[in-house]
């Protein structure tokens, strides 16, 4: 099955003026106001096309809920690194080009009357990977959680660890697990919602440990990428290998999810799994 | 953290234990072509592995086999051994050192399976007060479709957040390849020691190079960039103390190599078992917790935007659905006549 990156279609499969977007799955012209809509998703077939950060805070919060916390983080570069270009370049086209700080956001508000944690991805924002700063801040929005004790989601839209950070990158996985064992030990609850794309580092360590795990229709979700894979061990993938109904055939994820039942999906689970004091407290 | 990271960029040698790194002086290219020989140095075929290492250092090892879930890797060994004083439960990777056992031992990449073994064991250790050493030495984690099927990230990350609470010492070896998470999964510890020629990275350099500069020719490009040498990982701060290998590598001295080791294992157990157990756990959260380097302009917590509506309206749907789960919940926008992917709740 070939991998397919809607976002780095080529722009003349944008007609004038921006009006119209064509769904990559079934080829069929959609109007732009119309897709806004439907949340981003194909309503003749039924593809998600990629969120960012803002547009998934709108879709699962209640409305003007949303309090973001330590928004002043922002990306060294440790190891001096330059490839193509220098790492504070990159950092710096994609934070013109986003307008966010980093590939995460995290803060704290409501879904329908539920005080939570929540940690969104970006996956605009060099492919949504994962450097120190969204090590911290699912760090600090775990322990946040845990102080506050209100349930944390992450939705996860992500490439994996960000290379240009090298280890000090991979160990992000060690600090954001290190963070969420406190949670559960604490029994917090915690969702993790995985949308397209969720690969390496990310679902390595988050992504794939919620107490509940979700994912959209169809998403790309794996460890290794798939041409790694197939280049690698030289061998036919399987079909719908490292897609959502993939995963939840292989018992990883509870549930998928298409994207106009997610907010409603999260609120009915929320209020199953929000810390209570006594057992008591379980009835109504 | 921050003042961690400071003290990098090609200052080697800080540590007078850590052995020499190319001086300064010399070019870049000569630098690279020092990188990529120690790359192949981690990657030399008779290096030693966790078993060898072992049959060096230990009077004692009695291998454990199977995660009880699945089958048993041979890519991971554990299981437990006496090393000096101490007994200790061991986890490590180990590649073959012909093509035979390659093929046996996968050529040292781990199943989830393997990592299963490994937890088993690291558990088994906390629940019998034994510290915990781990061999790292693989080139990643199995990238095949069977890894992906029975959940390879899954079985990284649990033995990873595991590894961050076990209440036991954990003494941590890079021997070889550090790759990525394969790598990681078994590498959190106390303290993380590495062998002179070994490296640690996030993804391999001909996978780094592939990406970034779309050619994986680039490898040694790549491989400098990512500062994946032994003494570069301890200026960053992701790895405690550089172990001087035999002259010539550490596959020429099998014998020395595991003495040198175990001499630094055996004063890392003496130091660590002598903590008290709260605190060694608390000190092992702060060390991952402040690894990474990050700028913070302190922000006000904004408070959210006035409701558009009246608060009455709010507080009164939110009164009706926590009353009443009968209430469906009201609906974002017109929903599409798609299908839902599942069933709904």
């Amino acid at each position: 099955m070939p991998v397919k990156f809607p976002g780095f279609r080529s722009r003349r499969d944008a007609l004038p003026e921006r009006l119209w977007t064509r769904c990559p799955s079934c080829s069929e012209q959609l109007f732009n106001k119309a897709l806004e809509k439907t949340l981003h998703v194909c309503p003749s077939c039924g593809h998600h096309f990629r969120l960012g950060s803002a547009d998934r805070l709108a879709q699962l919060l209640d409305p003007a809920t949303f309090e973001e916390r330590d928004a002043g983080l922002s990306s060294q570069d440790p190891l001096g690194f330059v490839d193509q270009k220098p790492y504070p370049d990159r950092v710096a086209a994609a934070k013109l080009a986003t307008g966010l700080p980093d590939a995460a956001v995290w803060g704290f508000g409501a879904i329908e009357g539920q005080r939570v944690a929540i940690v969104v991805m970006d996956f605009g924002f060099m492919g949504g990977s994962m450097g120190a700063v969204v090590g911290e801040k699912v760090a600090r929005a775990a322990e946040g959680a845990l102080a506050a004790r209100v349930p944390l989601v992450i939705v996860s839209a992500s490439g994996g660890a960000r290379m240009q950070e090298g280890t000090l990158a991979l160990m992000q996985l060690a600090k954001t697990m290190a963070a969420l064992e406190r949670l559960r030990a604490a029994h917090v609850p915690y969702v993790s919602v995985m949308s397209d794309p969720t690969t390496g580092g990310v679902f390595a360590s988050y992504a794939a440990m919620g107490d509940v795990n979700l994912a959209e229709p169809n998403a790309l979700i794996g460890f290794a990428g798939a041409r790694v894979g197939a280049g690698t061990i030289g061998q036919e993938l399987p079909p719908g290998f490292q897609r959502s109904e993939f995963l939840f055939h292989h018992g990883f994820l509870d549930r998928v999810v298409a994207r106009a039942d997610l907010r409603r999906e999260l609120a009915a689970l929320l209020r199953y799994l929000a810390p209570r004091p006594t057992p008591e407290a379980a009835r109504g | 953290m921050v003042d961690r990271i400071l003290g990098r960029a090609g200052k080697p040698g800080a540590d007078a234990a850590a052995p020499a790194e190319p001086a300064p002086e010399r070019s870049a290219e000569d630098h690279k072509a020092a990188v990529w020989a120690r790359v192949q140095l981690a990657r030399n075929l008779r290096r030693p592995r966790t078993l060898e290492l072992l049959g060096a250092m230990a009077d004692e090892v009695i291998e454990l086999h199977g995660d009880r879930l699945f089958g048993d890797d041979e890519a991971v060994v554990a299981g437990f051994a006496r090393i000096g004083a101490y007994r200790v439960a061991v986890v490590g990777q180990q590649k073959g050192a012909d093509t035979e056992e390659n093929i046996r031992r996968n050529f040292g990449m781990p199943h989830p399976e393997g990592y299963r073994k490994a937890m088993r064991v690291m558990e088994l250790a906390e629940r019998c007060g034994l510290p915990i050493v781990t061999f790292v030495d693989v080139p990643g984690a199995h990238p095949g479709p069977e890894s992906e099927e029975r959940g390879i990230a899954e079985a990284i990350a649990r033995s990873v957040g595991l590894m961050t609470r076990l209440r036991v010492p954990i003494v941590t070896v890079i021997t070889g390849e550090g790759g990525s998470g394969g790598a990681l999964a078994i590498a959190v510890g106390d303290v993380v020691l590495a062998l002179e020629n070994a490296v640690y990275s996030v993804i391999s350099p001909e996978g780094c190079a592939s990406i970034l500069w779309r050619t994986s020719d680039e490898a040694s490009t790549a491989a400098m960039a990512m500062r994946m040498t032994a003494t570069e990982q301890q200026a960053l701060g992701v790895v405690d103390q550089v172990i001087a290998e035999p002259d010539g590598g550490a596959h020429t001295d099998h014998e020395e190599t595991g003495r040198r080791l175990k001499a630094a294992i055996v004063h890392e157990l003496d130091r660590l078992t002598a903590i008290p157990v709260d605190l060694l756990v608390e000190q092992r959260y702060r060390r991952y917790r402040s690894l990474g380097a990050y700028t913070e302009v302190p922000t006000e917590v904004v408070p959210p935007a006035a409701p558009p509506r009246s608060g009455l309206a709010d507080r009164l749907r939110g009164l009706l659905e926590a009353g009443s789960r009968a209430i469906p919940a009201p609906l974002q926008v017109g929903r599409r006549d798609e299908p839902p992917a599942r069933e709904d709740v």
